[in-house]
């Protein structure tokens, strides 16, 4: 080994400055091109210089936004509410268990001692929290309206409509007595009309968060349910999803979903 | 003279073993969602199967094929013992543990995120740990590809590194660092949340972490069909490797290309900006180069051995071409399908056109084309050529090979040119089930049962390479001449620097990743906001 041992890197080394000259070379032409080239191009107002075409290109977040139009304002109020997955889960669930079940005495004449009555009104044993928690809240909004929940809830806290939901949660739920196999509406949706199966949200197949379990529920409250969605009269499902969903459903299928999640409630 | 044959062995019947149920598993996709059958009931079903058939068709049987064949090469080319033999089985024996640990939790229906994960679907943690176990496995592989080569060099300094060695070990390192996307992925954003210690997830930046892994995932799968194609086949055919130097650019600029262009696959993602798609869209279109270098070596070595058995004139000499000789045939099967694959791959990496096919079944036709087609095509045809020699019994069933071959070939196009067509039509992917009776969609079932009957025909060829490896291990015992790899019209005698090592390659791939991922990913891990909750799948019912 003598001291003019040929070196990888070095500029005398035709391999090393072919290879990274050439690979220099494209990498700035493509940069000039994508972030320089292309954005000024677009002629976009918005879009005038160098520094914006090259931060457009690169995907930094400007406040471009706010010289568009507010959005609109709705007719009536809608659900605010934000659900995460662990959002009921605190240091003291089951503090908040017993606290759930001390104020659910206000609610027994109609759900029931343990959460499931034989008065049309929905089963709440078992159910999952963060749907109860939200449907709590829209009616202390408004964005779900009834007569009778409106007035029970009002005098509630946030905490109160927590400690609900962890109490009914943690109740075992009613024996399900769904049919073995599914109608088709559950199973498969209707893709072609935009409908997912039930099955895909609301148990059977899988749970999506926010989406209540359904069986079983009463077959009357289910059904009007159903149709408060088609009509428009019930609106507190974020993104308008099941009024989608109820509006493209034929009369059958309402009813075979119904008859499916009701079992022979 | 390979001194590990049960090492090897057990890699390629692992690998062979596990594509076998795979496939099956794809054909009954294809069934279940095509007109032949009614909708499926349960989805789920067919989501945990595309992620069982996508996990171990993408991570387990190629990894184990690079890896055996690796192994193989690394005594054969190398003409020493592999150092570190405890090693090799100890990352086969994750690779075990991990698919295993992987592919329960897939089939109790607690996984069905599909093979790339898909954030911010969250599935049990068990199965992205499997993942990481498997690619922990090979990664012994790579250091000790890296450690044998080290250990040769030392012994032979100056001496030209082996071709075959030399694109081995370039599979390896390509392997190590494309892998670390995934891995950064899985164990930043996903298992934290599949463990519990947080609900949400920055899906963006993880799908941008997936896409450093996503594509030149698909350079690793290649290696040993380009392997093939520059070390097995000319010597099988009887003719010369026409470059050694052109062989060692095309390896090398794999390694550069191969990584810094994964954001053709995120086109349609909105938390990266434009400048960086055209960037990856120009460095995907690269690829060509070193692909063309190779379409344009092989065809010229692929002539000389027709000269050689006399073949004259202009394209008269493709006549005289070993065609019954299998090697031969499944080059010209897997240039066929690489040619058709990569046409339809232009579509995909031109930032406008892919608009057109994004997220439809063309996709799926493309990459079982290449994949599925002039890859693994390839991988029959090095299990034929290394056999003998691991079982040290005559390969005598060459009949049943070329049948083979030629129904894997055929097969292949019937699956996948009507699976480009529907793709055209609009037909999204990842569906469980399609409406068949819908007016606007008529058109698309024809195309849908045509694919099952090719899958079908991929099955049937699968079952004849099966009884061909199986028979031989019965035949009759030879002692097979000893290995060798294609020799070159000339053959180095010395090397430049910058082609008997790595060194330069592995700094550009590192370099051109930090130019062209640096960006994305450090403004996505600053942008809190971009968190959203994890939607867990499988866990209640």
């Amino acid at each position: 080994m003598n001291s003019e041992r040929p070196r990888l890197i070095s500029l005398r080394n035709p391999w090393f400055t072919a290879s990274v000259g050439g690979t220099l070379v494209v990498l700035l032409f493509s940069m000039f091109v994508g972030f320089i080239w292309l954005p000024s191009a677009q002629n976009d107002a918005l879009f005038k210089g160098l520094l914006d075409s090259i931060c457009s290109a690169a995907g930094v977040p400007r406040a471009w936004l706010s010289e568009t139009s507010p959005p609109v304002t709705p007719q009536q109020p809608v659900s605010s509410v934000v659900l995460t997955p662990e959002m009921l889960i605190g240091p003291d669930t089951r503090g908040s268990i017993g606290r759930g079940a001390t104020l659910a005495l206000r609610c027994t004449m109609c759900h029931g001692a343990r959460g499931v009555s034989a008065a049309n009104t929905p089963n709440l044993a078992g159910q999952y929290g963060p749907s109860i928690y939200k449907e709590l809240r829209d009616f202390q909004s408004g964005a779900r309206t009834s007569a009778v929940m409106a007035p029970m809830v009002v005098g509630l806290g946030d905490q109160d409509l927590r400690d609900l939901s962890n109490y009914y949660a943690s109740l075992p739920r009613a024996n399900s007595t769904s049919a073995p196999s599914a109608p088709d509406i559950v199973a498969t949706g209707a893709p072609m009309r935009n409908i997912a199966p039930c099955g895909s949200c609301h148990g059977g197949m899988v749970n999506k968060l926010g989406a209540p379990w359904l069986s079983p529920q009463p077959r009357s409250y289910l059904k009007d349910q159903l149709e408060a969605f088609a009509q428009g009269t019930r609106h507190n499902d974020i993104s308008a999803q099941m009024r989608n969903i109820a509006r493209n459903m034929t009369p059958d299928e309402i009813d075979a979903s119904v008859g499916y999640y009701a079992g022979n409630k | 003279m390979i001194s590990n044959k049960r090492l090897v062995l057990a890699h390629f019947w692992l690998a062979f073993g596990v594509f076998g149920l795979a496939i099956l598993l794809g054909e009954w996709q294809m069934f279940i969602r095509s007109p032949l059958h009614a909708w499926i009931r349960d989805p789920d079903l067919y989501y945990r199967s595309v992620t069982a058939h996508g996990t171990v068709m993408g991570y387990v049987f190629p990894t184990l094929i690079a890896m055996g064949l690796g192994y193989a090469i690394s005594e054969l080319a190398l003409d020493q013992p592999l150092v570190g033999r405890r090693w090799a089985w100890v990352g086969y024996a994750l690779i075990i543990i991990g698919s295993i640990a992987a592919v329960v939790p897939v089939a109790m229906g607690l996984d069905s995120v599909l093979y790339t994960f898909y954030p911010p679907m969250i599935g049990n943690a068990f199965y992205y740990i499997g993942v990481v176990l498997v690619v922990v496995g090979s990664w012994i592989w790579v250091a000790l590809m890296g450690i044998n080569l080290h250990v040769w060099k030392r012994a032979h300094p100056g001496a030209p590194v082996p071709l075959a060695m030399f694109a081995n070990v370039a599979g390896a390192y390509l392997w190590a660092w494309t892998a670390v996307g995934a891995a950064l992925e899985l164990l930043f954003q996903i298992l934290p949340v599949a463990l519990g210690f947080t609900s949400t997830i920055n899906a963006g930046l993880s799908r941008v972490l997936f896409s450093w892994t996503l594509h030149a995932i698909v350079y690793f799968w290649l290696m040993p069909t380009y392997i093939a194609f520059y070390t097995i086949v000319p010597r099988a055919i009887g003719g010369r490797l026409y470059s050694d130097t052109m062989a060692r650019i095309s390896f090398a600029l794999f390694l550069v290309f191969a990584m810094p262009i994964g954001i053709h696959h995120l086109f349609a993602d909105p938390q990266v900006g434009a400048g960086f798609k055209f960037v990856h869209s120009v460095f995907t279109a690269l690829v060509a180069v070193p692909t063309f270098l190779t379409v344009f070596t092989i065809c010229a070595s692929v002539e000389i051995a027709a000269r050689l058995r006399g073949g004259k004139g202009a394209f008269g000499w493709l006549k005289a071409l070993p065609w019954d000789n299998p090697q031969m045939l499944a080059l010209a099967f897997s240039f066929v399908l690489l040619g058709f694959g990569g046409a339809g791959g232009l579509i995909n990496m031109s930032y406008q056109l892919d608009s057109t096919i994004h997220n439809t079944q063309w996709i799926t036709g493309h990459f079982h084309l290449i994949f599925g087609g002039a890859i693994v095509i390839m991988y029959f045809a090095i299990a034929y050529d290394l056999w003998p020699h691991l079982t040290g019994r005559a390969m005598l069933d060459l009949g049943l090979i070329r049948a083979q071959l030629w129904l894997w070939f055929v097969g292949m196009i019937v699956l996948t040119f009507p699976w480009h067509y529907a793709g055209i039509l609009g037909m999204p992917r990842r569906m469980a089930y399609y409406d068949y009776t819908a007016p606007g969609m008529a058109a698309e079932g024809i195309t849908v049962v045509m694919s099952v009957i090719g899958g079908a025909l991929l099955v049937l060829s699968a079952i004849l390479f099966f009884t061909v490896l199986y028979r031989n291990h019965s035949a009759t015992r030879v002692e097979p001449a000893p290995f060798t790899f294609s020799k070159a019209v000339h053959e180095p005698t010395s090397l430049p620097l910058a082609l008997n090592g790595l060194g330069l390659w592995v700094a550009l791939m590192i370099v051109l990743t930090i130019t062209n991922y640096g960006y994305p990913i450090v403004q996505l891990i600053g942008l809190h906001n971009a968190d959203v909750p994890a939607v867990f799948v499988g866990a209640k019912r």
